[in-house]
């Protein structure tokens, strides 16, 4: 039934397309100067990189697991603020607390880096992303206790509420020593600073790092969802009375994809930090959920690959191609100025209205991509008499 | 039944949703490589039966044990707490006394199907198998992700969902199938076909087995004994020739001889 060398080619195929990107990543990241006019071409890259992991974290929790949730800005905030505390440098330290007598004062890619030199300050990076993950889980694990009991439009409900209460802790005054209250954190370790030194030469990884960092993120979800588990997620999602007749501990299961996804949308929130230089708790509005969940529907939900495209169309449109309209130009048309600030918003929700019209299961349906490049054959599904 | 050894029993098991009693006061016994029926007209409570013992409802009244030991708590003597012989006292050992929910039962060997069919529709054949296996699982969360083991999509037939779901059943390798209407929809030819892989099954896995069924011919074919409900009581219980000469079974759901 399954044709093992079939399947390792294909992989094996998959696997080097996707080095080639990030080869092709780490050259553009060289040869684009920040003051050229195709500069934009790495924003989009960097900032849809983290949208594009949070899109398919989400995807992991509401399409593949059927668990309707509205709290990934909340996670990505939690993600956001752990990454920023732990890698602030001792000497910046006072100048973001301004106000307030900072209360964590370890820094892991200055510790590390300074046991290790420059591999220890990557490490102390990994690490706080990687701690960052951990923390919006832990929280995903204490909110998922009560919150997981309930269904559909009352979980999404709760999430939202929950990510809502997030925003406004971090900004409690109380807490400033740890957060910085509703103050910034900046001067932690960021996309623009990182840099590998190799004799003479400096190879820029300002853009390379997030990417780098979303593929692996992805890759690992990829491997999830077609792993054992993925499949119980689905069967979750696709009948839950049959999985839980089948041996499926709903309860555990849901809790695991909940956790992973949130870790996951944690290291996105880290990430996000990392490309904007900057974390502040009034940047995770709702808003923000609801544009992920966007991308997602866009893209297909339930297609992983369907999530990437969609987050870096998005981005690419709201940050580039649309962005014209508002400053008067648009593909070297000169909108009349009535249009101007904020015109790029109506075209931009015209455009979304169209697609949403016309790809009613979104762009990619609950296909992947090697799957829908491959001739269109029509997939028959199980049926019965529900 | 003496020389057998029980796999599953119910003692006075009673299931009411507000005012309505589905199941009545139900007391039954499936012994070791059995293969028992449960008949009754539309209504009588069949289905009901099944989701009380496989844990999808909580019995308002009586007992329902599995392998010898009770599973479902409540007892017309007060809260039960559960016991479990052999390997499975392992499982649950520490488990504090709660509502064993379908997926425990199913860890403990029951394996069912449904009525209105519920496979997995966006999975393939095979993974509906596979995942039913899932439970089986040795690797952890994070192994498993790691070394994914990923199938091809596979044929699917809509005439095969039946034999799909008593596959993905027995891939959890129960002590005990529950066949809820297998042979709903199906033509007198595929019905005779599923009668001889019921038997298979039986014969081959020496599996028990309790069945719910409409079809006469299957149920009286098959059946070494058969329990007939009506209004969620007990009506009837014994062989097949029995159960066809029992005038409140011909006048309940049998009918006369010519529409039987």
């Amino acid at each position: 039934m399954i044709d093992r060398k079939a399947q390792t080619r294909k992989n094996l195929i998959s696997l080097a397309a996707v080095l080639v990107f990030l080869a092709l990543v780490l050259v553009l990241d060289q040869t684009i100067k920040p003051t050229s006019k195709a500069y934009m071409l790495l924003t989009v890259l960097q900032k849809g990189s983290v949208y594009a992991l949070a899109a398919v974290s989400m995807n992991l929790l509401n399409g593949f697991t059927g668990l309707f949730s509205l709290g990934h800005a909340g996670f990505m905030l939690i993600g956001a603020y752990t990454y920023a505390i732990f890698t602030i440098p001792s000497d910046a330290r006072d100048t973001v607390y301004q106000y307030f007598d900072a209360a964590v004062r370890v820094s892991f890619p200055e510790t590390l880096g300074g046991a290790l030199g420059g591999f220890g300050t990557a490490l102390g990076v990994l690490l706080a992303v990687l701690l960052a993950g951990a923390v919006a889980a832990l929280f995903a694990y204490l909110i998922g206790l009560p919150v997981l009991r309930l269904k559909s439009d009352y979980l999404a409900i709760a999430t939202l509420g929950f990510a809502e209460i997030i925003r406004a802790i971090f900004q409690w005054k109380k807490l400033g020593p740890i957060t910085n209250g509703s103050n910034l954190l900046k001067n932690f370790a960021r996309c623009s600073t990182f840099k590998l030194k190799l004799g003479e030469t400096t190879v820029s990884l300002s853009t390379f790092v997030p990417v780098l960092i979303a593929t692996l993120c992805i890759a690992l979800i990829v491997l999830l969802v077609n792993s054992t588990y993925g499949r119980a997620f689905q069967a979750i999602r696709d009948d839950e009375v049959a999985a839980e007749a089948m041996g499926i501990n709903l309860a555990r299961h849901k809790m695991l994809s909940f956790c992973t996804s949130c870790f996951f949308a944690g290291v996105s929130g880290a990430t996000m930090a990392m490309v904007l230089s900057i974390a502040q708790a009034n940047n995770f509005k709702s808003a923000m959920t609801y544009e992920i969940l966007l991308m997602v529907v866009l893209g297909g939900i339930g297609s992983i690959s369907g999530s990437v495209i969609g987050a870096l169309l998005f981005i690419s449109a709201s940050e580039w191609w649309l962005r014209g309209l508002d400053s008067g130009t648009f593909l070297g048309i000169t909108a009349p100025t009535v249009f101007r600030n904020g015109f790029r918003l109506v075209v931009f929700s015209v455009i979304i209205m169209v697609v949403v019209l016309f790809f009613r299961k979104g762009i990619m349906g609950d296909r992947e991509l090697p799957e829908a490049l491959r001739k269109k054959t029509k997939r028959g599904e199980v049926s019965g008499n529900e | 039944m003496s020389e057998r050894q029980s796999v599953l029993r119910l003692d006075h098991v009673t299931m009411q949703f507000g005012g309505v009693v589905a199941v009545d006061d139900l007391s039954m016994e499936v012994g070791e490589g059995e293969i028992v029926a449960l008949i009754g007209p539309n209504g009588a409570g069949k289905t009901t039966a099944f989701n009380a013992i496989t844990g999808v409802y909580e019995p308002t009244n009586g007992q329902v044990s599995f392998l010898g030991a009770p599973v479902v708590r409540n007892h017309p003597q007060g809260k039960m707490k559960k016991q479990y012989k052999g390997s499975d006292a392992a499982l649950y050992a520490n488990e504090p006394v709660l509502r064993p929910t379908p997926d425990k039962l199913t860890a403990l060997g029951m394996a069912r199907t449904f009525q209105n069919i519920r496979l997995w529709k966006t999975q393939t054949v095979f993974d509906n198998v596979l995942i039913a296996k899932h439970m089986l699982k040795t690797s952890s969360f994070l192994s498993a992700t790691l070394h994914a083991n990923r199938a091809e999509e596979a044929d699917q037939r809509a005439e095969v969902a039946a034999l799909l779901e008593i596959a993905r059943a027995l891939a959890t390798k129960p002590k005990l199938l529950m066949l809820d209407e297998p042979a709903a929809g199906m033509n007198p030819q595929e019905t005779a076909e599923l009668t001889a892989f019921i038997g298979r099954i039986r014969t081959e896995f020496g599996m028990t087995i309790l069945l719910i069924e409409h079809h006469m011919d299957l149920v009286m074919d098959i059946s070494d004994r058969i329990y007939v409900i009506d209004f969620g009581k007990l009506i009837a219980h014994g062989t097949p020739e029995v159960i066809q000469n029992d005038p409140r079974v011909i006048d309940a759901y049998l009918g006369v001889e010519e529409d039987a």
